[in-house]
């Protein structure tokens, strides 16, 4: 027992790495605020692209499909691999001479985006097609009529599992320490080989707890709201 | 001069023949009502004519435009018609106000003010100006009916066309709407109803037409087909809807 919390909870450890790991973690959430808007962003073209309508739109189709497969298919340790080792081996001008947060960012958006874009697809769907029809008919176009009919009512319906999966991104931020990203959980990893105690994580975790809790509440309040909402209008 | 012409009108869902050969004229200015039981495509009539559905066979012109050669501008031909759904179909993240004036702003680009301001006289027409902030789903069902009809009106159509718009209607709230689409009809707007409303039907319509399996099976005046109708599937009809009590 005291071996653990020798191990794990060593207040004087917790105080001394500290500082370095909190250093660490605001680049988790610089990462985390970057990616999560650019994916917000993306995910939505893409789950657009796919939902175009005829028989032109079909290349691109596939090519959304092709994307979200892939990258909801492969690891994003992987990912990052990839990304971080790999691009600058290019020796490309514009992409090789990147920082590795760029590369930490471009990874974390790859794949989120490839998740993100089927939780709205999903929201997309769940609009009644009566209400395209509705928009139609009053003579809106096709563009149209997402962007003021579907779409928001789409994204409204997909809040909570958005944030869910924005939970898991803020978490998955912590995977881009393995391209060299001096975020939390590397900061972490340096304390802990240097003295010789694991304490350090214990404070890495506590950061990203303590993040995730407000967002958790906050995803179930809405859910909370939402169901309340239905229960009235079905009465 | 007929307004809309239907011409050897055919549709089909896969094995299915919504509509066999239909014709029909509606002169501008007169009120046409389709009867026939659900599922005798009096909707997908309906829907053909403003191309929410593509015709198979046959033609149809509106306002003197040929809308089934595939060359002409879907939107376009929208924006004069409007179209009144059964399940009214307002749009549930916007205000009533936002409803009528989204397509004024977005397709015709009527500045928001002047939208706006044009909305509010449809709603007082309609008698719901204090609703105008309100959204959808604090409305009753004939509120949200009569909201509909406004949204479709604000485009300023020179062709209605109302499918079984009091058919998902609590009884006590079907007069409401009838007596917009009546107020309608004495304006001139020129419409074509699906309708089960038969009493309704016979007062404001210019004609009936009985449809059939997807086949026009007759048509007349309303004096005509409610009171010696010709073909014993219409008698049949009829009889069963003064044995339910609805006309």
């Amino acid at each position: 027992m005291h071996e653990v919390l020798h191990t794990f909870f060593s207040p004087h450890d917790f105080r001394v790495a500290l500082p370095n790991v909190w250093a660490g973690f605001q680049v988790n959430l610089k990462l985390m605020v970057v990616a999560e808007a650019l994916v917000l962003v993306f995910a939505l073209a893409v789950a657009i692209i796919r939902g175009l309508p005829g028989r032109g739109a079909r290349p691109l189709r596939a090519l959304m499909i092709v994307y979200t497969d892939f990258f909801r298919g492969t690891p994003l340790i992987l990912v990052a691999f990839i990304v971080g080792f790999g691009l600058p081996a290019l020796n490309l001008k514009f992409v090789s001479g990147r920082s590795n947060f760029t590369y930490g960012v471009i990874a974390l958006v790859l794949v989120y985006t490839a998740y993100v874009t089927e939780v709205y697809r999903a929201g997309i769907e769940s609009v009644h097609p009566s209400q395209r029809m509705a928009a139609r008919s009053l003579g809106l176009s096709y563009a149209q009529a997402m962007r003021y009919v579907v779409v928001p009512q789409a994204v409204r319906r997909v809040i909570p599992p958005l944030l869910n999966d924005f939970i898991g991104l803020q978490k998955d931020t912590a995977l881009v320490s393995v391209i060299g990203v001096g975020e939390a959980a590397l900061q972490a990893q340096g304390y802990s080989q240097t003295y010789a105690d694991f304490t350090s994580y214990t404070v890495a975790a506590v950061f990203f707890v303590l993040l995730t809790i407000p967002l958790a509440r906050f995803t179930d309040h809405l859910i909370l709201i939402r169901e309340r909402r239905e229960r009235a209008a079905a009465t | 001069m007929s307004f809309v012409t239907l011409d050897n009108v055919s549709k089909r869902f896969g094995d299915l023949e919504v509509l066999r050969h239909v014709s029909l004229d509606v002169d501008e200015h007169n009120v046409v009502c389709l009867i026939g039981a659900s599922g005798s495509g009096k909707s997908t009539l309906l829907r053909c004519v403003n191309l929410l559905e593509k015709v198979d066979e046959g033609t149809i012109v509106v306002d003197g435009q040929t809308i089934t050669n595939g060359r002409v501008d879907v939107n376009a031909l929208r924006r004069k018609i409007g179209i009144v759904f059964q399940a009214y179909n307002l749009f549930p993240h916007m205000t009533v106000i936002d409803n009528v004036t989204l397509a004024p702003r977005k397709v015709r680009g009527t500045n928001p003010r002047e939208a706006r301001e044009r909305a509010f006289e449809l709603l007082r027409r309609i008698g719901l100006e204090e609703k105008a902030d309100e959204f959808p789903d604090r409305l009753s069902g004939g509120q949200q009916q009569r909201v509909a009809i406004a949204r479709a009106l604000a485009m300023e159509p020179k062709l209605m066309l109302l499918d079984e718009i009091t058919s998902a209607l609590d009884p006590q709230l079907v007069s409401e709407v009838l007596n917009l689409v009546r107020e309608l009809a004495e304006s001139g707007m020129t419409m074509i109803l699906a309708t089960h409303e038969m009493s309704f039907a016979r007062e404001v319509a210019d004609k009936i037409c009985f449809l059939d399996a997807g086949v026009i099976l007759e048509e007349g005046p309303p004096e005509q087909i409610f009171s010696a109708p010709a073909q014993p599937r219409t008698r049949e009809f009829l009889a069963r809807i003064i044995e339910a009590g609805r006309l």
